[in-house]
């Protein structure tokens, strides 16, 4: 699996030297007596400098996990994260402090995650204080974080409290908060999933142009497939705690090869698509008997110690008991991406016609793989 | 629609229904403000619309736009410091034989109306369904409100209501924390449509739901739509759900109407600026990548709403005219469709959008409009 993914090159690759990189990382979670939730399973991927990788899938998948285990909230259950090429090790609360002031994380709720009874000004002057060292001017600081997020006058905003600033304006401030650490990877965990339509596009931007002003890797995790289309240079599509496809943002979006990628892409609303399955004009039977090639809706399995087989089978139009019995790893489709299915050849052909010259053909990459298991 | 909603006149409550005669739900004139310590805050300001029997309406607009305050208005729902300042909505169906006036309905006739007419599924589910009864007795509860309903018949139609829904029987004694989300809202659903009721109002019923979830619902409600031909009003911030979804699309800003029109007229030839820049505003997942503008800045302050349109200061294509421009919607007209109707007179489907995005607070002149007045704007 490992030498799987460390063939396949990330498609963020190009944008920056790599800073943070999580090697076959898994979490456990005990949730009974004899139970355990397999939260995320192998997961590897790297960050790079200055660009956005998006960790894409739907909730319970894992991804806000994988996101609190690279932000050192979480210990792992096994696997590495390496942080500019060490191994991260957090000892002591001085270990904890110094991982901090590199790694920093936005949350999805701003409401919940600015304390309500301090103004911004304290919210951005304690971790200039704390990460910052004592040599700096503070004020200075923080006056630069606010233009940075673009809250100006920043005179104006600082002495006010969480409750008198909207939705838009308290992530704002997460984002100045995260940034006061002066981090080299950001991780933001659904950062406009709670805002408007309208303001999302701002925010996105915003975060965008951080990324490019600081040089930041940006794990960037939403449900929104389409936003992460537009923001990220490369894709991780999350199952059940696993990736199971990966590659370039435009590439998995507009060419999904995964039966779930597909799903996912299949039930995002689709304006261009008038008149579709949804319209009342035209007759529609619920998604889970349209045709066999659609996969069903429902519950995703959240893994428990037994499930052997790929997490995806149960609602899978492609399973067969090659699916149920053995979990298959990535598989390489080109240089930039690779996607966990067995079924590959039918799901999406078209892909995997495309490059006879790699030498690995559907069938030879996976029988490699198990070898290599 | 053969004539749109400001042209008709107000009917007298007693006659019929004036804009078209399968309408169910007419909403003329309809302001509501909040009493505050501040002043009051105008919530909706003088809205008008009509739902047809078996149409589905979707309300979009942002956070604050009162689009929510529009429908529980209309419903008689809202409570203090909320107060019905001035209009009229008259509701007829299928068991009603002359219109009647919501607004001024009696606490007996509304308890009638309610659930019975106008069901709501609303958008959390956690919190609209109560923890300590299952599944099976809410149902039960709902039908011995509302209806003349015996012990064995509401049983054994609760667990129809289930069936109808696509959850199992299995699950009518189950609590709502043993249901996940998306079971939960079909539990919602399924409440809402135990009456058989002529109209469901769906307060963003998928927002907190997965994609994929999000999109079974939706199929079900449509399904179960074409099958018991309830009308719907949809409100959701997400306009691109609603351009697949719905027949008509409302866009709603600052407690107005903005803009109504058939989904496919609102995605193909959005007139108003404000609808432009909703649509510009979500990634599309399919189609060629596209420049996307957003809409900068944020609502005006509803206490004390600025003259002329709400839009103005995030508008790109605002001049000094729109200060005074009146907030009727009127026929867009270049359009074919006289249903199509835009509050504002000045920007047509056509209109070249701005490159990039506009400063917010200073509003570009627009060129085919009314050039001489930059000046005056500038200065």
């Amino acid at each position: 699996m490992s030498e799987q993914t460390q063939a396949l090159t990330s498609a963020a690759a190009a944008r920056g030297p790599l800073a943070m990189a999580a090697v076959s990382v898994s979490k456990d979670f005990r949730i009974g007596r004899h139970q355990t939730l397999h939260a995320v399973r192998d997961v590897s991927f790297n960050l790079y400098r200055g660009a956005v990788v998006a960790l894409v899938g739907e909730s319970g998948s894992g991804k806000s996990t994988a996101a609190r285990l690279l932000a050192g909230q979480e210990r792992l259950t096994s696997g590495v994260i390496q942080l500019d090429g060490k191994r991260v090790e957090v000892a002591g609360r001085g270990d904890f402090r110094r991982y901090k002031s590199q790694v920093q994380m936005v949350f999805q709720d701003p409401f919940s995650s600015l304390n309500p009874v301090h103004t911004v000004r304290y919210h951005l002057q304690r971790p200039v204080k704390l990460h910052q060292g004592k040599d700096v001017h503070v004020d200075t600081e923080v006056a630069a974080l606010m233009e940075q997020v673009r809250l100006t006058p920043a005179k104006q905003f600082l002495a006010k409290y969480p409750h008198e600033l909207s939705g838009g304006q308290r992530q704002r401030v997460s984002f100045a908060r995260a940034l006061a650490a002066k981090p080299s990877v950001l991780l933001a965990d659904e950062p406009v999933s709670m805002l408007d339509v309208s303001i999302r596009l701002e925010m996105l931007s915003l975060l965008d142009d951080l990324r490019q002003r600081f040089k930041l890797a940006l794990l960037y995790i939403t449900h929104d497939i389409a936003s992460a289309r537009y923001f990220a240079d490369e894709v991780l599509v999350m199952y059940a705690g696993e990736i199971v496809e990966r590659g370039p943002a435009e590439e998995v979006t507009q060419q999904p090869a995964h039966p779930y990628t597909q799903l996912l892409v299949a039930s995002a609303p689709d304006p261009d698509n008038l008149g579709s399955t949804l319209r009342s004009t035209t007759h529609r039977t619920g998604a889970r008997d349209t045709s066999g090639r659609q996969a069903s809706g429902g519950a995703q399995k959240t893994g428990d110690a037994a499930a052997a087989g790929c997490p995806f089978s149960p609602r899978c139009p492609l399973a067969d008991d090659h699916c149920f019995a053995e979990d298959p790893a990535l598989i390489q489709i080109s240089a930039t991406r690779g996607a966990a299915c067995w079924h590959l050849d039918q799901a999406a052909p078209e892909l995997i016609g495309r490059q006879p010259d790699n030498g690995h053909t559907n069938l030879t990459a996976s029988s490699h793989n198990e070898n290599l298991n | 629609m053969s004539a749109h909603p400001d042209q008709a006149p107000v009917a007298p409550v007693a006659g019929p229904l004036a804009a078209r005669p399968d309408t169910v739900l007419e909403i003329r004139d309809l302001s509501v403000v909040y009493r505050t310590p501040g002043g009051d805050v105008r919530a909706v300001d003088k809205v008008n619309i009509d739902l047809a029997a078996g149409e589905v309406i979707g309300l979009a607009g942002e956070s604050g736009s009162g689009k929510s305050t529009l429908v529980y208005g209309a419903s008689r729902l809202l409570r203090a410091p909320a107060l019905i300042t001035s209009g009229s909505v008259r509701y007829a169906g299928r068991r009603v034989t002359e219109p009647v006036d919501v607004l001024t309905m009696k606490p007996d006739e509304l308890r009638r109306l309610r659930w019975r007419e106008i069901a709501i599924v609303f958008q959390s589910a956690m919190n609209a369904l109560n923890p300590v009864l299952n599944v099976r007795d809410q149902l039960i509860d709902v039908m011995h409100a509302h209806l003349r309903i015996g012990r064995d018949e509401a049983r054994e139609r609760a667990a129809s209501l289930l069936d109808l829904v696509g959850i199992s029987r299995e699950r009518l004694r189950s609590y709502p924390h043993e249901l996940s989300g998306g079971m939960r809202q079909r539990v919602m659903i399924a409440m809402a449509l135990a009456t058989d009721p002529e109209i469901v109002i769906m307060d963003e019923p998928t927002t907190a739901l997965d994609v994929v979830v999000q999109r079974d619902i939706l199929a079900q409600i449509v399904e179960l739509k074409e099958r018991l031909g309830f009308s719907i009003l949809f409100i959701t911030h997400d306009l691109s759900l609603l351009l697949e979804l719905a027949d008509r699309i409302a866009v709603m800003y600052a407690g107005q109407l903005l803009e109504i029109g058939t989904a496919e007229e609102i995605h193909r030839e959005p007139s108003h600026p404000y609808t432009k820049g909703l649509l510009n505003s979500f990634p599309s997942l399919r189609g060629p990548r596209r420049e996307l503008a957003g809409i900068p800045g944020s609502p005006p302050d509803l206490r004390d709403p600025p003259p002329g349109c709400p839009f103005l200061p995030r508008c790109g294509y605002g001049t000094a005219a729109c200060r005074e421009v009146d907030m009727d919607l009127l026929p867009v007209t270049s359009s074919q469709d006289p249903s199509h109707v835009t509050a504002c007179p000045f920007v047509l489907p056509q209109t070249p959008a701005l490159p990039g995005i506009p400063e917010p607070a200073m509003p570009q002149a627009q060129q085919e409009t009314e050039p001489e007045t930059a000046e005056e704007l500038g200065a």
